[in-house]
């Protein structure tokens, strides 16, 4: 699972730097077009520094936030999304805190996490589900 | 006396003094002159203080405090002291265990203990005062019982107090006894020891002699087990522990247990009436105390087919029984309410335009200063009684009001609750799979790969769950009321490492189980506790919840960093436990306890809790270090 995520954000790095990396030199023009992509090399560290970790898990799957591995929202609902969540449960997120390129990076670090294997390819999770169902 | 404490010459002076016999104050290096008293009851000639006036701060009482006094030269013997009479008033209340942190304020009745009662109770050395207390609480919970705790005077019911408080919320029953007037320390005695942990004990009492001494243990043993049970606490002088008996000695009082307040029967007849009349009734079951309550429970569930919300603190109904849940929709037009809510949660019920009756002991006990009960539970009809205590009555009355067309309607609505709460089992089971592979290792990971290990042996999950994400309560099949002991009581951490080990004492005559998912932060709070395990040989299979910080405070500064638009960049500062990470498996190994970890890989657990399993099964302590996801 480590290896995978690894490989993943190596992906990511390599696109990042390879296709947009030149375009941070153009400075907040650039920003939408970042914004789009975005860093996950940057973005995993925010995610544990901005606490989205402390309420969706490591994993982005575990804990009293939402799952949100795999990560359906195009960058721009989640940016959305992240500033008013409109919920008490979750923490708005301005753009004084997170800028959209930040966003965009932990954006793009959740979309490298690995989703869960499914329950009916867990023989012990179906051992569980079939006792507790009886 | 600084100069006296500052010249090396003065100290090996002292030493040399104490050492050849003389009973000495340090500070003017002359024999005291005890009291009439003193020397007739404490017979602890040399440690100065009268008992009367205010004691003033001494040089023995300093070399006390530094360490370097020894106790002073027995003058006297004393044969038959005050405290073998307290220890034969303490077997006849049946009590297995004292747990205590060592005092001079009970010296005496410490020494009853090892020597007139051989270690019989069982003395539990612990590191802590909490952790004595909340070993004890722990016990409770697991056997019905209580034990013992004592104290030393002032500072060890100080330390205790935290403790005490989380029983007293959880309606736990205690016995404490705290030492007093104790002379060698000034500022360990009190004027008035109990005052400091009044509001949160349900008696506490000073008896003069020791006839009294028997009287009040046997009254604050009768208030601690009569629901509400609560902690209670006798603070007993020095010199009636170390005085001698009088020539005739004292006699146990008569011990009867009271029985516990029930409903009246014309009120009994009427909710029997209401639950047989409602088209859909529904139980909270907030607290059942005994097996044959939680039996009774279900008796009454599957007479009139309704759903049981257990309120998840505390075993009160089998998980997996038909009634368990939430039922299929509709609102409720009758909910009977019992012993719900209040510090120890869950239950609460309360039905929106229906009828809610309650039956409850919260009204009988009056708390002060502490609002711990909360406002309570509401409702249009309230019996101030132990719902286990009028089970049985409202059982035979519901059964005197069953027709065959009752019947025949209340089993066609429990099919509709039993498909509805049998749907949302397996749901709530499969969720297991959600980071089933992550590393950090999810808590429903743990859980499942715990059950397959445990699930053919009798066990006792023995910590609170709803730190560890509800995952047993989710996965396993719970049905004996010790199969989980519920919270803290009054949400005080460091309750749950201690308490676990208490109820792993419990559950160790049974050979059961016991099984501790063990968070970071509570562990650190007094980790002696694991040397006590140790030292005791109280088998308990802890698993560490190592998500390496205080995670709910985690997620309340950022919460609090959001709504002021600062960012939550600095959430780490005062709520992770990093950097150092903290290596559980060399703690435990310090405190002489086998472990293993810390384990990140998921797949290392099973085999891992193997191992740990074989050896609790042995009689040991197990500590298996385990990397978690922050929560469930
Ligand atoms: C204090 C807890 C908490 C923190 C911190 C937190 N979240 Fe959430 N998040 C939640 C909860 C709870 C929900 C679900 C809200 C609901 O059910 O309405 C949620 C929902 C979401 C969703 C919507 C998922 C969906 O599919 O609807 C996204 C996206 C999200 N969070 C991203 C983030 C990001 C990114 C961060 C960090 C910058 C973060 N969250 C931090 C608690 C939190
Ligand atoms: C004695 C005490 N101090 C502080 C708190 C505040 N508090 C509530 S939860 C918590 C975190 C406990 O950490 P841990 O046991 O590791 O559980 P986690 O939240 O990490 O799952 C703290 C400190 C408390 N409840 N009790
Ligand atoms: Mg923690």
């Amino acid at each position: 699972m480590l290896s995978r995520s690894l490989a993943a954000k190596e992906i990511m790095k390599k696109l990042v730097f390879g296709i947009l990396a030149p375009a941070s030199a153009l400075g907040l023009l650039a920003v939408s077009a970042l914004a789009q992509q975005g860093d996950a090399g940057r973005g995993k560290k925010m995610f544990v520094d901005y606490s989205c970790y402390a309420c969706h898990g490591f994993s982005g799957q575990n804990g009293p936030g939402r799952r949100l591995v795999p990560m359906k929202m195009a960058n721009v609902a989640f940016t959305a999304y992240v500033r008013s969540p409109g919920t008490n449960q979750m923490p708005s997120y301005s753009a004084k805190v997170l800028t959209d390129a930040q966003l965009a990076d932990i954006w793009a670090y959740i979309k490298t996490l690995p989703d869960s294997p499914e329950a009916k390819d867990i023989p012990l999770v179906q051992q569980l589900k079939a006792e507790a169902g009886k | 006396m600084a100069k006296l404490k500052n010249t090396s010459v003065g100290r090996r002076g002292f030493l040399k003094g104490a050492a050849a016999g003389a009973a000495v104050s340090a500070a003017t290096l002359v024999t005291p002159q005890l009291t009439e008293a003193q020397q007739q009851g404490a017979g602890r000639g040399g440690r100065g203080g009268g008992q009367g006036g205010a004691p003033q701060p001494d040089g023995s009482a300093i070399a006390r405090e530094d360490g370097t006094a020894r106790p002073a030269p027995v003058s006297r013997i004393v044969e038959n002291p005050g405290s073998d009479y307290m220890c034969d008033v303490i077997k006849a209340l049946g009590i297995e265990y004292v747990s205590f942190n060592p005092g001079s304020s009970f010296e005496g009745l410490h020494e009853s203990l090892i020597n007139y009662t051989k270690n019989n109770p069982e003395i539990i050395t612990c590191t802590h005062e909490e952790n004595a207390v909340a070993m004890a609480h722990g016990y409770a919970k697991a056997c019905g019982k209580p034990m013992l705790a004592l104290l030393h005077g002032t500072i060890g019911v100080q330390h205790a107090a935290m403790a005490i408080y989380n029983a007293y919320g959880d309606r736990v029953p205690i016995v404490m006894i705290a030492g007093v007037g104790d002379t060698a320390v000034p500022a360990h005695t009190a004027v008035d020891l109990g005052a400091m942990v009044r509001d949160f004990v349900k008696w506490d009492h000073q008896p003069d002699t020791l006839t009294g001494v028997g009287q009040a243990l046997i009254r604050a043993y009768k208030l601690a087990m009569t629901p509400p049970m609560a902690p209670v606490l006798v603070t007993v002088q020095a010199e009636l522990q170390m005085g001698a008996m009088p020539a005739n000695r004292p006699q146990v009082p008569k011990f009867t247990m009271p029985s516990a307040p029930s409903a009246d029967l014309a009120s009994v007849r009427q909710i029997a009436k209401d639950l047989v009349n409602a088209t859909n009734p529904r139980i909270a079951a907030g607290r059942v105390r005994t097996q044959e309550g939680m039996d009774q429970l279900v008796q009454l569930a599957d007479l009139l087919q309704c759903p049981v919300a257990g309120g998840g603190d505390r075993m009160t109904f089998p998980n997996r029984h038909p009634m368990a849940g939430n039922g299929a929709g509709g609102a409720a037009d009758v909910i009977l309410s019992l012993e719900a809510g209040g510090g120890g949660g869950g239950g609460r019920g309360g039905a929106a335009g229906g009828k809610t009756i309650v039956i409850s002991t919260a009204e009988l006990l009056a708390t002060h200063n502490y609002n711990i009960n909360g406002n309570g539970v509401n409702g249009d009809v309230y019996i101030a009684a132990d719902p286990e205590a009028t089970l049985p009555a409202l059982i035979e009355e519901v059964q005197k009001l069953m027709t065959p067309d009752k019947k025949r309607l209340f089993e066609d609505r429990g099919k509709k609750h039993a498909e509805a709460n049998r749907a949302a089992r397996a749901t709530a089971a499969e969720a297991a799979s959600v980071g089933w592979n992550a590393s950090p290792v999810s808590l429903a990971r743990i859980a499942a790969e715990l059950w397959p290990l445990i699930k053919n042996e009798d066990w006792s999950y023995v910590s609170p769950q709803n730190f560890a994400g509800n995952w047993a309560n989710r996965l396993w099949d719970m049905k004996k009321i010790y199969h989980y002991l519920g919270g803290q009581g009054a949400g005080g951490m460091g309750y749950g490492a201690p308490a676990s080990v208490g109820a792993a004492l419990a559950n160790r005559k049974n050979g059961r189980i016991s099984i501790n998912i063990q968070t970071d932060g509570d562990m650190n709070y007094s980790p002696g506790i694991l040397w006590t395990a140790a030292h005791h040989r109280i088998p308990l299979l802890s698993i560490m919840h190592n998500n390496r910080g205080y995670h709910q405070e985690v997620m309340f500064i950022a919460r609090a960093a959001s709504i002021r638009n600062r960012g939550q960049e600095n959430s780490h500062i005062g709520t992770r436990l990093i950097d150092p990470n903290i290596d559980y498996a060399m703690m435990a190994k310090a405190y002489g306890m086998y472990s293993e970890g810390p384990i990140t890989d998921p797949k290392d657990l099973a085999p891992a809790f193997k191992r740990g399993i074989e050896r609790v099964k042995k009689g040991e302590p197990v500590m298996i270090d385990v990397v978690t996801q922050p929560r469930g």
